[in-house]
């Protein structure tokens, strides 16, 4: 499966789901999105039926359908690809959401850094507009007004995070809020609006085609359905992938090229290195989550240079706006650079480790609370390789 | 700035304003479309947009200053931004930034004195399986090579007419 015409995501009918939808009362849409059991895609895989389910349930003159494409993690590519290869699917899901919840307006929050899809994005939205699939009483739908803009983000990976991306919508620095109150209660300018991930969105229109129990089919009880995957690093057929959630970490590598590994990241910068010896483990929800970016590291990998690359990231990436994760990341960055010279006692590590975990606890948002992930799971799984380093120069 | 630079300028800045409305929301499309068209933000447009939006020119640094692409500082024609996070850099980001140095005689976070090359660092730009990626403006490389370096500044550099050639002060705002 490794082009994607291969996939189940390219045997999906356009606009068949949206037309089914439309047939169906907006609870019954909820209902069937429910039944999947869909985990969000974008990573933190909160039920997307139960999100809808409380927009709708909101009385509100206005709410919002957010698509989520501020893609920035780390080894994360794939909604870049299904918004090259099938924008429509994107759209109609929005289109679907739209109608399940009671909303008339869309809008794409699409990162900087993919500003040469917009052109491409904007001529499928015309096209919609111009068959019927959006705007005015759309497809004959007697009061079903809905229509999609594409708002540009300016380079903050923190913007992902669903309450700084509406921060951002606003016109306001990306830093993100306390929650609850949550989105579907108080969302952009205050009413109820739903943010979803860009494959999120596109599974949706697969599953209104297809069926909850179509869906079903695919993967585990807890981690239904399909899942694509961002393969890169040291394996021999990086790219988009699709599998059923609940892969085990070796079937994965076998089926890219990446045997012999000696770790892989799960989750970008902010998910966990796992080493091979637990590569019998498996990527769903209840063991290792993943909004889909592997990224794999062949014997000769060095696990510090690794690390050191993801603090730096979060350093920079970090909104500043609290200290767990502002001044965390630095004081791990420090550490990390203390191990590569060599000059990092166990017990300074030990109280490196202690600081990791208070920033998962203690850090406002997901950005801060993940960024010691790698840290710690590098620490916990390959402390022969890091500890009494003897620097090159020595 | 001369009284007239500055009229004309803030005719300009008003028709970006108004082409995006003036609630809040817009804020961040008129700064984008300010970037694009002046390579910088200044200190003048941040007063003229803050007054056209009723809020404090404070406000509108503060966003200024949150987000990578937007920038107080000039930036060049090109804006070159090479990923360096961990695919990238296990692809070999390292020898093509070095090249992308010696090749503009310019260090990462600066600007070339002709003001047409700028150098940045990018996080992630999604090219992951590709890489080393970067970002010429808003167009993608991909599998760059040290030796692929010199044809994309050529390729750049070609797009440049005589009449472009001018100092990077002269930009400035």
């Amino acid at each position: 499966m490794s082009t994607m015409n291969d996939t189940m995501l390219a045997t999906i009918e356009a606009d068949a789901g949206l037309k089914a939808a439309l047939q169906q009362s907006r609870i019954d849409v909820i209902g069937i999105i429910r039944d999947s059991g869909m985990k969000g895609r974008g990573g933190a895989g909160f039920p997307t039926g139960v999100k809808w389910n409380l927009a709708a349930g909101v009385h509100s003159d206005k709410k919002y359908v957010v698509c989520n494409a501020d893609e920035g993690e780390p080894g994360t590519f794939k909604d870049r690809v299904i918004m090259s290869d099938w924008p429509d699917l994107v759209f109609e899901g929005m289109t679907i959401a739209a109608y399940a919840i009671g909303a008339d307006e869309g809008i794409v929050y699409l990162r900087g850094e993919y500003t040469y899809l917009v052109k491409q994005l904007e001529e499928c939205l015309q096209k919609r507009r111009d068959n019927g699939l959006l705007g005015h009483s759309i497809q004959g739908k007697e009061g079903f007004n809905f229509d999609i803009h594409i708002h540009m983000g300016s380079g903050a990976y923190v913007c992902g995070e669903e309450t700084a991306l509406i921060e951002s919508l606003e016109g306001q620095r990306g830093e993100p809020r306390n929650r609850p109150p949550f989105p579907v209660n108080t969302g952009f300018k205050g009413r109820p609006t739903i943010v979803n991930n860009v494959e999120t969105f596109a599974w949706a229109s697969a599953i209104l085609s297809k069926g909850a129990d179509w869906f079903k089919s695919f993967g585990t009880d807890k981690s239904t359905g399909l899942k694509l995957f961002s393969v890169s690093g040291d394996v021999a057929r990086p790219g988009v992938y699709e599998f059923p959630m609940g892969i085990t970490i070796s079937e994965l590598l076998n089926q890219v090229g990446g045997e012999g590994a000696k770790a892989v990241q799960i989750g970008g910068a902010s998910g966990h290195c796992v080493p091979a010896s637990q590569f019998g483990r498996t990527i769903a929800y209840e063991d290792i989550a993943t909004g889909g970016s592997i990224i794999v590291f062949g014997p000769e990998r060095d696990m510090l240079d690794v690390v050191e690359n993801f603090l730096e990231f979060f350093q920079d990436e970090s909104c500043g706006q609290c200290t767990p994760c502002r001044i965390g990341n630095t004081k791990l960055l420090d550490g990390v650079r203390m191990l590569k010279r060599g000059e990092c006692s166990m017990k300074y590590l030990r109280e490196l480790v202690k600081l990791g975990q208070t920033m998962q606890i203690a850090a406002k948002c997901g950005l801060g609370q993940s960024s010691p992930n790698a840290f710690l799971s590098i620490v916990e799984n390959f402390q022969n390789e890091i500890m009494g380093r003897i620097p090159a120069s020595a | 700035m001369l009284t007239t630079q500055q009229e004309k300028l803030m005719g300009e800045l008003k028709a970006i304003v108004e082409k995006h409305g003036t609630d809040r929301s817009a804020l961040i499309p008129i700064l984008q479309d300010v970037q694009k068209c002046y390579h910088t933000i200044s200190d003048f447009a941040m007063q003229v947009i803050a007054d056209m939006l009723g809020i404090h020119p404070v406000e509108v640094n503060s966003v200024v200053t949150f987000y990578a692409f937007l920038n107080e500082k000039y930036h060049g024609k090109f804006v070159i931004r090479l990923c360096r996070t961990i695919s990238c850099e296990m692809a070999g980001k390292a020898a093509v930034a070095r090249q992308l140095e010696n090749d503009l005689g310019i260090k990462f976070g600066e600007t070339t004195d002709d003001g047409r090359f700028t150098l940045e660092w990018a996080n992630c730009i999604g090219m992951c399986d590709q890489g080393p990626a970067m970002l010429v403006n808003d167009q993608v490389f991909t599998r760059v090579t040290p030796e692929k370096v010199h044809d994309i500044l050529q390729m750049c550099e070609q797009s440049f007419g005589p009449h472009t050639l001018q100092k990077a002060e002269e930009h400035v705002l």
